[in-house]
């Protein structure tokens, strides 16, 4: 057992291998610092984290170190003592500080970090109001084209190189550099050569200050206006934590929230840049039925009790000419909330998985240039490009025993007469159906299409009904690693729009508003598999399964 | 809890003498008042006719300065509309037009809603390159609400009645930063 001291208090740090920085974090004491991240390599450059240490001697006796050292790259022993508050360490820290801002250009108003800046936060805790520097600031040119996404203010830069070290160590493609030398050093690629590897985008997260930004949020909001939804990446199966970015009901960008459980501390360009379509202009937000040969539009409500008596009419003549698909988008609760009521209906209506987008092969992180993997795996893109597909086997294995997959229900359409499909796929994947497989399902008598947009197969759809994305609904996924984490309503789907477990709950006649934890619990007690998510929540981290 | 009867103390109504029950000295004070006001200087103003000189710190109408090249000198920080407590500012930010070199980033729309506007001046101390100020403007009329939503345009236009008009406000007559900047060390 270890035992050190931060500031007089003794905390105990067990077996663990820790710094100074995160052994005070234990300790309810902060440690300033920019260039230490817990996922990257230590380089100690930023000075910022510069503390008093010393060690407790057996006699019980204290010998202090006469300099102050980095605390990311000392270790916690047991007997080190750490004083982050004497004044020698604060005037360590403002001094750092004033370096860091000698060349700094204090363009805060337009900064697009101002708010989240680390820079800003320390200078107003731990530093000074003013600078003593008198000769003019380094003004190297901005780089707006260093990347597809990213843009790089190069003067705001203080040279932390946590982006640096992020490409070499965690993507692996190592795009970027330091230049030049000492305070004329700057980021840059090579020429030609720009940062466009898939995990790019983490390193505007991971810049403390303003000096790489993304280029797609750039200027669009000021940070203090957005709130944070905690929420769950439905770009692929690793299903990564994320912050989902809103005002207003607009969603302005995916952040990555750090989960041990799940994915680490980052997420991919894939997922981070794929919100367009949430607050896109296509969407439908209110149902369509069909009269003659058009689609119109009616009230929830409406439509929704003419599709609860057509399918009730079909499941009355005959119930294994009725199918339900279960879109691996939507959340476990609805997932289960649609089986429930295609199988309440009727016993022998039939379940299938809905389409599996599948594209190329996992990737794995860091990898060369060339796609192949350096070393241990810290990061994974998965090729299945849908959140819950486990999640909606176990509903589809509780219901029916098997696994009925999206060919067979294509294949099987011939000798069907109503079916229930659900989509709700990212417009970047493309079309869900192909142009054969919507000629066969458009001689189903009664189709009916819940998509976030109109598509081909709506054309021969009986009604379409608008589905919600993953910002809009609660409830939760399951990822490849049967990792089921839990995700919150960040906006609305659009002014009329109403969420799919709400659309169900309506078709079963379930009164008021759906709430996914109730349906969770009611999931718990009735389906084996899903037992460990009685408690309803989930916690910051999600509960494993199986 | 009722007010005591000895904490109540009842005062009479003065006795007229003769001349108060006459009225005469009275109604001849007052006839004195207002003839001595025929003979002195007139202050009424003939509104709107005459349009009153208003001090340059009165708090009136928007404008949105320009720099010496004639552009917006806003920089879309938001400063602006954060500070302001009515919520009246919208601002959309862009980055600046590649001829603008000193520039990153300008606002491409500028609106304020003037009748939501409670002209406490916030956005004035909270501007960091003194882009917004408020003038002295103060009779604003609009046939409908568009109408009272005022645009960059709208309000560089001010900008530009304001100066012929000689009428700047304090701020930038004395040529210093507003009390929200920090004095240059």
């Amino acid at each position: 057992m270890a035992v050190v001291t931060i500031n007089d208090q003794p905390i105990d740090i067990g077996m663990e291998r820790l710094n100074l920085v995160q052994a005070a974090q234990k300790a309810g004491t902060f440690i300033p610092h920019y260039c230490w991240h817990p996922s990257l390599s230590v380089v100690a450059s930023c000075r910022m984290c510069l503390v008093e240490v010393g060690e407790k001697k057996p006699d019980g006796s204290v010998v202090m170190q006469p300099r102050v050292v980095p605390a990311c790259q000392t270790p916690a022993k047991d007997g080190t003592v750490c004083i982050t508050g004497s004044d020698k360490a604060k005037l360590t820290q403002a001094r750092t500080l004033e370096s860091l801002l000698l060349n700094h250009p204090l363009d805060c108003p337009v900064c697009d970090k101002a708010g989240e800046c680390m820079l800003q936060d320390f200078s107003y805790r731990f530093g000074n109001s003013a600078s003593r520097m008198i000769d003019p600031k380094n003004k190297p040119a901005n780089k707006p084209d260093i990347g597809e996404h990213i843009s790089l203010f190069t003067d705001r830069c203080i040279m932390c190189s946590r982006c640096v070290r992020f490409t070499r160590e965690i993507a692996g493609t190592a795009e970027l550099h330091i230049v030049n030398r000492g305070h004329h050093s700057e980021i840059d690629i090579f020429p030609g050569d720009p940062i466009n590897n898939k995990l790019a985008g983490n390193v505007v997260d991971l810049c403390p200050v303003g000096a790489l930004a993304n280029k797609e949020f750039l200027y669009k909001q000021r940070v203090w206006f957005l709130k944070s939804q905690e929420s769950v990446c439905a770009g692929c199966s690793t299903g990564c934590s994320i912050n989902v970015d809103h005002n207003k009901d607009v969603v302005y960008r995916i952040r990555p929230r750090e989960n041990p459980q799940a994915q680490g501390h980052f997420i991919c360009d894939e997922g981070r840049f794929d919100y367009a379509y949430i607050n896109g202009k296509s969407r439908l937000d209110q149902p369509l039925a069909r009269v003659g040969d058009q689609l119109f539009a009616g009230e929830w409500d409406t439509v929704l009790a003419t599709v609860r008596s057509e399918f009730a009419k079909v499941a009355h003549e005959r119930g294994d000419t009725l199918a339900g698909v279960i879109s691996p988008m939507l959340t476990v609760e609805e997932a289960y909330l649609l089986a429930k009521y295609i199988k309440g209906l009727s016993a022998d209506a039939r379940l299938y998985l809905g389409w599996i987008p599948v594209v190329g092969e996992d990737e794995k992180f860091p990898q060369n240039r060339k796609g192949n993997p350096l070393g241990a795996v810290k990061f994974t893109i998965r090729a299945e490009k849908c959140p819950n597909r486990r999640g909606v086997e176990e509903i589809l294995k509780h219901f029916q025993g098997e696994v009925l997959g999206f060919d067979c229900f294509v294949s099987d359409a011939a000798k069907l007469k109503a079916a229930y499909v659900t989509a709700g796929y990212s417009p970047r994947l493309g079309p869900w159906l192909t142009d054969d497989q919507a000629q066969i399902l458009a001689s189903l008598p009664l189709l009916l299409v819940q998509d976030l947009a109109l598509s081909a197969i709506c054309r021969s759809a009986r009604f379409v009904i608008p589905a919600a994305t993953f910002a809009e609904k609660d409830g939760c996924y399951v990822n490849s690693a049967n990792l089921a984490q839990e995700l919150h309503w960040a906006v609305k789907p659009g002014t009329m729009g109403r969420t799919d477990g709400q659309a169900f709950a309506t078709l079963m006649q379930r009164r008021g508003l759906v709430r996914a934890t109730a349906v969770r619990q009611g999931l718990a007690r009735e389906v084996p598999f899903f037992a460990a998510l009685a408690d309803g929540s989930l916690g910051q981290y999600g509960v494993r399964l199986g | 809890m009722p007010i005591a009867e000895t904490d109540v103390r009842w005062v009479k109504a003065p006795t007229l003498g003769l001349l108060d029950r006459l009225y005469i000295p009275a109604i001849m004070q007052g006839l004195g008042t207002t003839i001595k006001h025929v003979f002195q200087p007139k202050v009424t103003q003939q509104f709107p006719e005459v349009r009153p000189d208003l001090p340059a710190n009165y708090r009136g109408l928007h404008r949105l300065n320009r720099d010496a090249d004639g552009r917006v000198k806003c920089v879309a920080c938001f400063m602006c509309s954060t500070a302001c407590p009515a919520r009246c500012i919208d601002i959309v930010a862009a980055p600046a037009p590649p001829e603008w070199k000193d520039r990153e980033k300008y606002p491409e729309m500028f609106v304020i809603d003037e009748l939501r506007c409670i002209y406490c001046g916030m956005c004035e101390q909270a501007c960091p390159c003194d882009a917004i100020e408020l003038t002295s403007l103060f009779d604003l009329t609009g046939l409908s609400r568009e109408e009272m939503m005022f645009d960059k345009e709208k309000l560089l236009s001010v900008f530009d009645e304001t100066v012929k008009m000689g009428k700047d406000p304090i701020r930038t007559q004395a040529g210093v930063l507003s009390c929200a900047s920090e004095p240059s060390i």
